[in-house]
């Protein structure tokens, strides 16, 4: 293929119009799997959370669990679903060693939850993404590639298969497809995403940490020429950060652009997205599309959800993010644009936690939007992946608010609780932070500074109070900036006057 | 009539992950079309309006407690597999990105 | 009396009535064994220190005065596609030789604490495809009626092992004839009972939505105390039924007197006539005519979806087979071929599987996946699907009309080693009569009702679903009018 010329964003969007689709999976935090009692903790030994059910021996059975069918008949209620009245497991058939059983039991033709929506809201304007289905499956285990330069499947040698991972339940979110966002098709992407993510961690059925994997995201891309129909899509997988979210569909729709500009025709296919380089490259080609042989699994009974039990798991669906949010904007009392930076920058959470912990809105707003905010973006983290808790943060400003520290001893206090060393009050202790507000040893501090700048304090005596300034700096400097200037400056002034 | 061709049962064989040798191929290629002519008799009493039969057990909603059971020990989970490092299963290269 | 030919009730009596020891009636059937299991190859492992050691504890249990399980003592041929934890599991596959489990299977557990002693794992044809028990990785078993023919399949081995005096009970599995069919070709009982009834988990599966273990013994009796310390619910198998198992031992014992009076049976039109051997077809003529006489209402009911189950079973078993095979794989634990450090895993995968699976399974995988495959699925699995719902309103038309329904087990008495195996339609119509029961997951027993030229006939009892214990109680019937008939038990009829 040649390498075609790859156009602006700016002008790849004079010429067409974007479809872009979701499909989102996420696990479950459920304390078991999916379909057997092995527990599904993060990151434990390898192959330790196995039993002959997902280790897929023969013989084995799978049973399903009562607590992730309620967490997928949730969410669909949380996206406005309608919750099927009758609903089957399938499997679909294909080899692949880190799925055990070489089928993964997952939902077809008869998914749990189907025909929803989720509203988000891009610069004050309402969009409707609408919901096609919301379906359970397992996940697989995960594969080590050894040899390779890179660590990728690429080039490597031999694989090294675990299969902790292999059962927990995941949950499959797909949208319909969502034309006419226009250029806006990669913000309202990772506003959906976004959206989804918060709805979900509301529900509390998943700790949704897109970099620890726990929810994974698929887009769709196409292309059309305004008014012409949608173009043949491309489906991008390892989307693993709410920007990346962004990012993947801009690159792909300049990728696309540059080869519909040049005359070439796009392929249906998978694609993969490098969030190093920020582009994608070609993976497995649809055309030789795996045919997956779906049928009902014989081994599992149908679902049969009946009203009262969806009536009672619909009552304990929380208020949605949205709608949250607008109430604690006026709580809050914050102008629109106040507010909308606090939730571009996915501190809703962090600023609602600092301010139940004790801080005022104003306090938590300026760390959270400020420091800290600076701090992540410099790691290219999110906010809530820094190692600080809005507990911390509340305690950090009680520390200031006290006279306790000054502005200058609190952002050191942060680097040490950043730096994994404890609570701001631990920090505080152990870097010896406190003001200096013990009245005598600041007063022997000022006294020493006014006997050391004697020609200083005959200018402040004869009433040039702006001379005070050199002495505090002199105070500030002799007690290594723990003291408080304001009273600092007081005791001079009350000692010469 | 033929209802599976020789290219098909080798297409067949290769989705199902069985290299199966050239005589086989010839073989099962006329076994199945025996089998397949004589089983394509279910078309013609299965009307459209006939809900299918998956499972013929009257149970629905079979769940259990979000309750952890028992785990292999890590020595069982390993002891029958064909090769084994770092605690993992170690598997020949995997040619094409699937999943 | 010898203890091998002995009933699995008098040896739970004899042996909780210290008449004689666990271990000597183990070890008696391991005499047996080695003296004719070379020339049956009934048995593919045998368990003998764990048997030895399990009939001990029985021993020692009755020494200290605790009260006997059921059947304590009693010695069992378990089909070796049955999961035993550290006892090796093959389902007569390469693929899976050397495969020691590290878990038993339910019906295991429940054995053990019956007190079964289980002495060791028996042939089948490969993943229980088959109906000769020819399909074997490890060799054929033979029938001990006449050692030139097969036992039947695909649980020949432990129809072999029970017909053949190395067990009085065994476990098979039957997923479209496979108890029922070698029971009736070699002369015993063997019941499939109502899907769900028993467990499946440890079963490895072969087709999941048909697949059932059961009972064999040499008595109805002994097939229903079997039956009994295997069925109820086990939570680890999504399928398995809540509702309390019926009371199948006591209808063994009602059924033996023989008064069938008020009992309405109906001969199943579909399931005899052209094509069925004449000394088959008249040994159930005349078994229909003693049970008429015994009181039994005899009505013929005209069952017209039967023609079609075979054709739906060689849809639907093959294709959930495809799927349920897939995990033999060379990746956890099994066979790996061509491993040579430049081949691919699917290379690995693909030379694995067509060197580990026998011709037959190849044969299934394939025709499973084909019907499957998109584009067919629609005109091959979801039609025998609709099949399955067409058969099962049969039944229950017949049930209306009938208690339960009978036929000839198989077309067939025992077949010649080698007669079938290059022509899987005629190995397959040895099924004719067994699928129209797997297809709707009602229960079904065959039991002995006569004999063709020295050979056996089975007569099947089929009922509706959960009422097994009407299978047992006309089977019990069927037993005592045979026995008169004969003159004696029909097994004691073979020359072994
Ligand atoms: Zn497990």
């Amino acid at each position: 293929m040649t390498v075609a010329h790859a156009p602006s964003y700016e002008s790849a969007m004079s010429s067409y119009e974007p479809v872009i689709g979701l499909e989102t999976h996420v696990e479950l935090g459920t304390r078991t799997k999916m379909f057997c009692g092995c527990p599904t903790e993060f990151g434990a030994e390898p192959n330790t959370q196995i039993c002959p059910v997902c280790l897929g021996l023969p013989g084995a059975l799978p049973v399903a669990n009562a607590a992730a069918i309620e967490a997928t008949i949730r969410i669909g209620l949380a996206l406005n679903c309608e919750i099927a009245s009758w609903s089957r497991f399938a499997r679909k058939n294909y080899f692949y060693p880190d799925m055990p059983k070489n089928f993964q039991t997952s939902q077809y033709d008869e998914p749990l939850c189907v025909n929803g929506y989720l509203d988000v809201v891009l610069d004050g304007e309402t969009v409707r993404v609408e919901i096609e289905r919301v379906h359970l499956e397992e996940d697989t285990g995960k594969s080590l590639h050894v040899g390779g330069s890179t660590g990728r499947i690429h080039g490597a040698t031999h694989s090294l298969v675990d299969y902790n991972r292999a059962g927990i339940p995941l949950v499959e979110i797909v949208t319909k497809p969502v034309a006419g966002a226009g250029a806006n098709a990669p913000q309202v992407a990772k506003a959906y995403v976004t959206e989804l993510r918060d709805v979900i961690r509301a529900l509390g059925v998943s700790d949704v940490r897109m970099e620890q994997g726990s929810m994974r995201c698929d887009v769709n891309t196409s292309l059309n020429r305004p008014g012409a129909q949608w173009g043949t899509r491309t489906e991008t997988k390892n989307v693993n950060s709410l920007r990346s979210v962004e990012r993947a569909v801009h690159s792909e729709i300049i990728r696309q652009a540059g080869l519909l500009d040049a005359g070439e025709r796009i392929i249906q296919e998978t694609r993969h997205f490098h969030e190093d380089t920020g582009q994608t490259t070609s993976g497995r080609s649809k055309e030789e599309a795996t045919d997956y042989r779906y049928f009902p699994e014989p081994d599992l009974v149908p679902l049969a959800p009946d009203a009262a039990w969806v009536e009672s798991l619909k009552a304990t669906i929380p208020e949605p993010p949205s709608v949250r949010i607008r109430r604690l904007q006026e709580a809050w009392g914050l102008t629109d644009h106040e507010m909308s930076s606090i939730v571009n920058a996915g501190a809703v959470e962090l600023i609602t936690a600092t301010v139940e912990s004790g801080a005022t809105v104003e306090a938590a707003r300026k760390w959270w939007l400020g420091e800290l905010a600076r701090r992540a973006n410099a790691q290219d983290v999110e906010l809530e992946q820094l190692s600080i808790t809005p507990a911390h943060v509340a305690e950090l400003q009680a520390l200031v608010d006290a006279g306790r520290i000054n502005d200058k001893l609190a952002r050191q206090a942060l680097e040490g609780v950043l730096a994994g060393e404890g609570s701001p009050e631990q920090v505080v202790a152990a870097r010896g932070l406190e003001v200096v507000s013990d009245s005598g040893a600041l007063g022997a501090a000022v006294d020493a500074a006014i006997a050391d700048n004697p020609d200083i304090a005959a200018k402040i005596r004869d009433g040039k109070l702006a001379a005070a300034g050199a002495l505090v700096g002199a105070v500030m400097k002799s007690t290594k900036g723990q003291a408080d200037a304001k009273t600092v400056r007081e005791l001079i002034l009350s000692k010469l006057s | 009539m033929s209802t599976i061709s020789r290219d098909e049962v080798a297409h067949i064989a290769r989705l199902a992950r069985l290299a199966v040798t050239e005589e086989e191929l010839d073989v099962f290629a006329g076994q199945l079309d025996v089998i397949l002519t004589s089983v394509q008799r279910v078309g013609e009493v299965a009307a459209d309006e006939i809900p299918p039969t998956s499972h013929v057990v009257p149970l629905t909603n079979v769940l259990r407690p979000d309750e952890p059971g028992e785990c292999l020990a890590p020595g069982d989970v390993l002891r029958s597999a064909p090769a084994a490092e770092q605690n993992r299963f170690r598997v020949p290269r995997i040619l094409d990105e699937e999943a | 009396m010898q203890p091998i030919t002995m009933t699995a009730a008098q040896i739970a009596d004899a042996v909780a009535q210290g008449q004689i020891s666990a271990r000597e009636v183990a070890q008696a059937h391991f005499d047996q064994i080695a003296s004719v299991d070379t020339e049956l190859n009934a048995f593919l492992t045998l368990d003998t220190e764990g048997a030895l050691a399990a009939a001990d504890a029985i021993d020692s249990a009755r020494a200290d005065g605790e009260k006997l399980p059921a059947l304590a003592g009693v010695p069992l041929a378990l089909k070796d596609i049955i999961v035993t934890k550290d006892v090796e599991t093959t389902a007569a596959s390469k693929i899976l030789k050397g495969w020691v489990p590290p878990y038993d299977a339910t019906i295991v557990r429940k054995m053990r604490a019956a007190g079964i002693v289980v002495l060791g794992k028996t042939n089948l044809d490969e993943f229980a495809m088959g109906s000769s028990t020819e399909n074997s990785a490890f060799g054929a078993t033979r029938n001990p009626w006449d050692r030139t023919r097969t036992p039947g399949g695909s649980s020949g081995g432990s129809s072999a092992a029970v017909a053949g005096y190395e067990a009085p009970l065994a476990i098979g599995t039957d997923t479209g004839g496979s108890i029922r069919q070698p029971a009736a070709v070699t002369g015993i009982v063997g019941h499939k009972p109502t899907y769900g009834a028993v467990s499946r988990y440890g079963l490895i599966a072969f087709s999941s939505s048909l697949d059932q273990a059961g009972p064999f013994g040499r008595t109805v009796l002994d097939a229903a105390l079997l039956h009994e310390a295997i069925a109820g619910h086990d939570p680890a198998d999504s399928t398995s039924l809540t509702a309390p198992a019926p009371d199948v031992v006591a209808a063994a014992r009602e059924g033996a007197d023989a008064d069938l009076t008020g009992l309405t049976v109906g001969v199943v039109t579909e399931l005899g006539g052209a094509g069925y051997e004449a000394g088959v077809s008249a040994a159930v003529a005349a078994t229909i005519a003693q049970l008429s006489n015994a009181g039994a209402k005899v009505v013929e009911i005209s069952c017209p979806s039967f023609d079609y189950a075979l054709g739906a079973y060689y849809l639907i078993a093959p294709s959930e087979a495809s799927s349920n095979l897939a995990k033999f794989d060379a990746v956890r634990f099994g066979l790996r071929v061509g491993d040579n450090g430049v081949a691919s895993l699917e290379e690995v995968m693909s030379q694995t599987r067509d060197a580990g699976f026998g011709a037959e399974v190849k044969r299934r995988i394939i025709l499973g996946t084909y019907a499957l495959s998109s584009g067919y699925y629609d005109a091959y699995y979801g039609q025998a699907q609709k099949v399955r719902t067409l058969i099962s309103r049969d039944f229950s038309k017949a049930f209306e009309q009938c208690d339960v329904l009978v036929s000839p087990t198989s077309p067939t008495v025992a077949f010649p080693l080698g007669e079938r195996v290059d022509d899987p339609m005629a190995m397959y119509a040895a099924d004719l009569c067994t699928l129209p029961a797997s297809l709707a997951g009602t229960p079904a027993i065959s039991v002995p009702c006569g004999l063709s030229e020295g050979l056996p006939v089975g007569l099947q009892v089929m009922a509706p679903a959960f009422a097994d214990d009407r299978c047992y109680r006309v089977a019990a019937a069927v037993e005592t009018l045979t026995t008169a008939a004969l003159g004696k038990p029909l097994l004691a009829h073979s020359t072994f």
